[in-house]
């Protein structure tokens, strides 16, 4: 409640800030000119952009057959992209709203900048689904419900990847919306501090004429709840349906039960994983060391050891249930997965996914941010392998062993890969250069305000219970 | 809607305690409180403002429902009455198939809905110019604003204030101020 610590807790913010401490911090690289670390790393990213680009270019005018996609395989590089972007995405809603509706204030410090990981990799997500289609320039008859000269001929909606359409698009506008909403009040901060003309005109444009009036607030703190609580079954459904795309079809290896839990929390793991990878760096560089605490990064690791081992246990039962079964099919496809021609992705995963992990058990490690920082960028080596694993040796061993293929990724494919992280780089970048990264008013209520002679009156005169 | 200038008295505070203890003894006094401007929410403070219980969330409700209405109807429109196509011999109208659309159109329909209600009832647009009190009401200053037009004793107001907190007392002439409330 309101700034209020308990005396037993760690504080989550640490140093002695002031609130004009935290809005000085937090604002300083937005306020000066960008540096040359800055410069570089947005330029290499645009490079990364630039080569994606161009593979897509490529693909689109000559076709999806530059890719290593073969008759067996239909499904590799493009869809195992597209479910490991969308994974990326689950933790910043996960920080933005679950933890809201369970008040994990700890969330408060980088509520903000996982919301805007969770944007920017939807939009890579994006990416892969329409350009997969071939022809994309006919694809929006194909995802959305238009009239059209065909009947009108309609979409069909007892299609796992038509829910996909709508739990995407829906998954990431009302992202967007939580996301620029939360943004409101800072963004008034930046217009009130602003001395240059043009920053005033764009942040008081962004800023919506906000003024810290209580009323507004009341409705504001009420609207960022039911957000809040429409987010959550929100995010569980998206990776959900994504899961369903593989459930429900009859592949060995994907027409499991299990996949809904198993890929949420897989999502959430990775997206832990990579929040981890991106604020390991920008604490340090940013020097927000006192509102982002080793405390923080601890936390986040937990979740890590615990979606890690959810994971591991996914696998396990998987495995289990393969054998359980006594379907030859499916059987042979789990194995096949362990000790088949891919074996060395399967191994990659394991170790990334459930072994390495493991290490966050020791305290030493999770204070320790190179350790961190390592661990957590195999957390998302591991789960790009993971959906690598699951469609494509899930595929490559076709019913008859006739059709049985391999599959090898072109230049383009990693080249769009690439370009995805170019994306999502030089958004991440801009928005660090740009915006608020953390966000300061629900920072500033976790600050707890020396005793004053107006704190004893201020005591003496409430009867209704403040602070 | 009240159309003329207004002259506010406003205390500023330097944290949130003492700005709700000046709110409580200004009400205590039967000193009607304009508004408060703060960097953050401060926990109780519609309690001491005396606002009524928000209706968005009955707004949030009947967007989400709109949402769930439109959804069935246009699947069950395409798939079952302007073009059924048979799928495997399977029926026409799949109940748990409709799920996860009707799901993600209902979460729609809430969200947006409730989001620009929001805006709406607060007046909250692109380039509003808006009542700014104190240019660091949005960094570390806390306003609380009275009306002068309703204010009886004015030294009175700025005793409580300045007791309870205030590290400045300052007056402003705002434009048209009931634009924003109501």
């Amino acid at each position: 409640m309101g700034h209020y610590t308990s005396p037993i807790r760690a504080q989550e913010v640490t140093g002695g800030l002031t609130y004009h401490d935290v809005t000085e911090s937090v604002l300083k690289p937005l306020e000066s000119k960008p540096n040359k670390l800055w410069l570089m790393a947005t330029g290499l990213s645009m490079v990364a952009l630039g080569i994606g680009l161009f593979c897509l270019g490529y693909t689109l005018w000559v076709g999806i057959g530059t890719w290593g996609l073969n008759k067996t395989i239909g499904w590799a590089f493009d869809i195992t992209n597209f479910v490991f972007w969308v994974g990326i995405g689950h933790a910043g809603t996960l920080i933005s709203a679950i933890l809201l509706l369970f008040r994990q204030t700890w969330r408060n410090s980088i509520n903000r900048s996982a919301e805007a990981m969770t944007i920017f990799a939807v939009i890579c997500a994006a990416v892969f689904p329409v350009i997969h289609m071939g022809r994309p320039w006919l694809g929006a008859f194909w995802v959305l419900p238009l009239p059209n000269t065909r009947g009108p001929l309609w979409v069909n909606f007892n299609s796992p990847l038509l829910w996909d359409v709508f739990a995407i698009s829906t998954y990431f506008s009302v992202s967007l919306v939580f996301w620029y909403l939360g943004l409101v009040p800072d963004f008034a901060t930046v217009r009130d501090r602003a001395k240059g003309k043009i920053a005033k005109l764009a942040y008081g444009g962004l800023a919506l004429g906000w003024n810290g009036s209580a009323k507004t607030w009341y409705r504001f703190e009420l609207v960022s709840l039911i957000l809040a609580g429409l987010a959550t079954p929100l995010v569980l459904s998206v990776h959900t349906i994504v899961s369903f795309d593989f459930a429900t079809s009859v592949i060995p290896g994907w027409h499991t039960t299990i996949f809904p839990p198993y890929f949420v929390a897989g999502a959430i793991f990775s997206g832990f994983g990579m929040v981890q990878t991106l604020l390991v760096v920008m604490r340090k560089v940013y020097k927000l060391e006192h509102m982002i605490t080793l405390q923080h990064m601890e936390a986040m690791a937990y979740i890590i050891l615990l979606t890690g081992s959810l994971v591991g246990i996914a696998y396990t039962t998987e495995f289990f249930i393969a054998w359980y079964s006594g379907n030859h099919f499916e059987s042979f496809a789990f194995v096949n997965r362990a000790f088949g021609p891919y074996w060395w992705s399967y191994w990659i995963m394991m170790s990334c996914n459930v072994f390495t992990p493991q290490l966050y058990w020791f305290k030493k490690i999770r204070q320790s941010m190179l350790a961190t920082f390592i661990l957590s960028i195999f957390v998302n080596i591991g789960m790009w392998f993971e959906r690598f694993v699951i469609i494509v040796t899930s595929l490559h061993r076709d019913y008859l062993p006739s059709s049985w293929a391999m599959y090898t990724p072109t230049w383009i494919e990693f080249g769009i890969l690439l370009g995805t992280f170019g994306i999502f780089f030089t958004f991440f970048f801009l928005f660090a250069k740009f915006f608020p990264v953390v966000n300061m008013f629900e920072v500033k209520t976790l600050i707890k305000v020396p005793h004053s002679p107006q704190e004893e009156y201020a005591e003496q005169h409430a009867e209704v219970p403040i602070g | 809607m009240q159309n003329s200038t207004q002259k506010f008295l406003l205390g500023k505070f330097k944290d949130p305690d003492t700005t709700s203890a000046s709110v409580k003894a200004l009400s205590a006094e039967g000193i009607r409180v304009y508004d408060v401007y703060s960097p953050f929410p401060i926990h109780g403070m519609e309690k001491l403002l005396g606002f009524k219980r928000s209706r968005l969330t009955v707004a949030a409700f009947f967007f989400g429902l709109t949402g769930t209405t439109l959804a069935v109807l246009m699947q069950v429109y395409m798939m079952v009455w302007d073009w059924p196509i048979d799928i495997g011999g399977k029926p026409f109208f799949q109940g748990p198939a409709l799920v996860p659309v009707t799901f993600e159109l209902t979460v729609l329909f809430a969200a947006f809905g409730m989001v620009f209600t929001f805006l709406f009832v607060n007046k909250l647009f692109p380039w509003k110019k808006t009542i700014i009190f104190d240019e660091r009401v949005t960094d570390d200053v806390f306003v609380v604003a009275v009306d002068q037009a309703r204010l009886y004793d004015k030294d009175k107001a700025e005793d409580i204030m300045k007791k309870s907190g205030a590290f400045a007392i300052a007056e402003q002439e705002v434009d048209d101020p009931y634009f924003d409330v109501f």
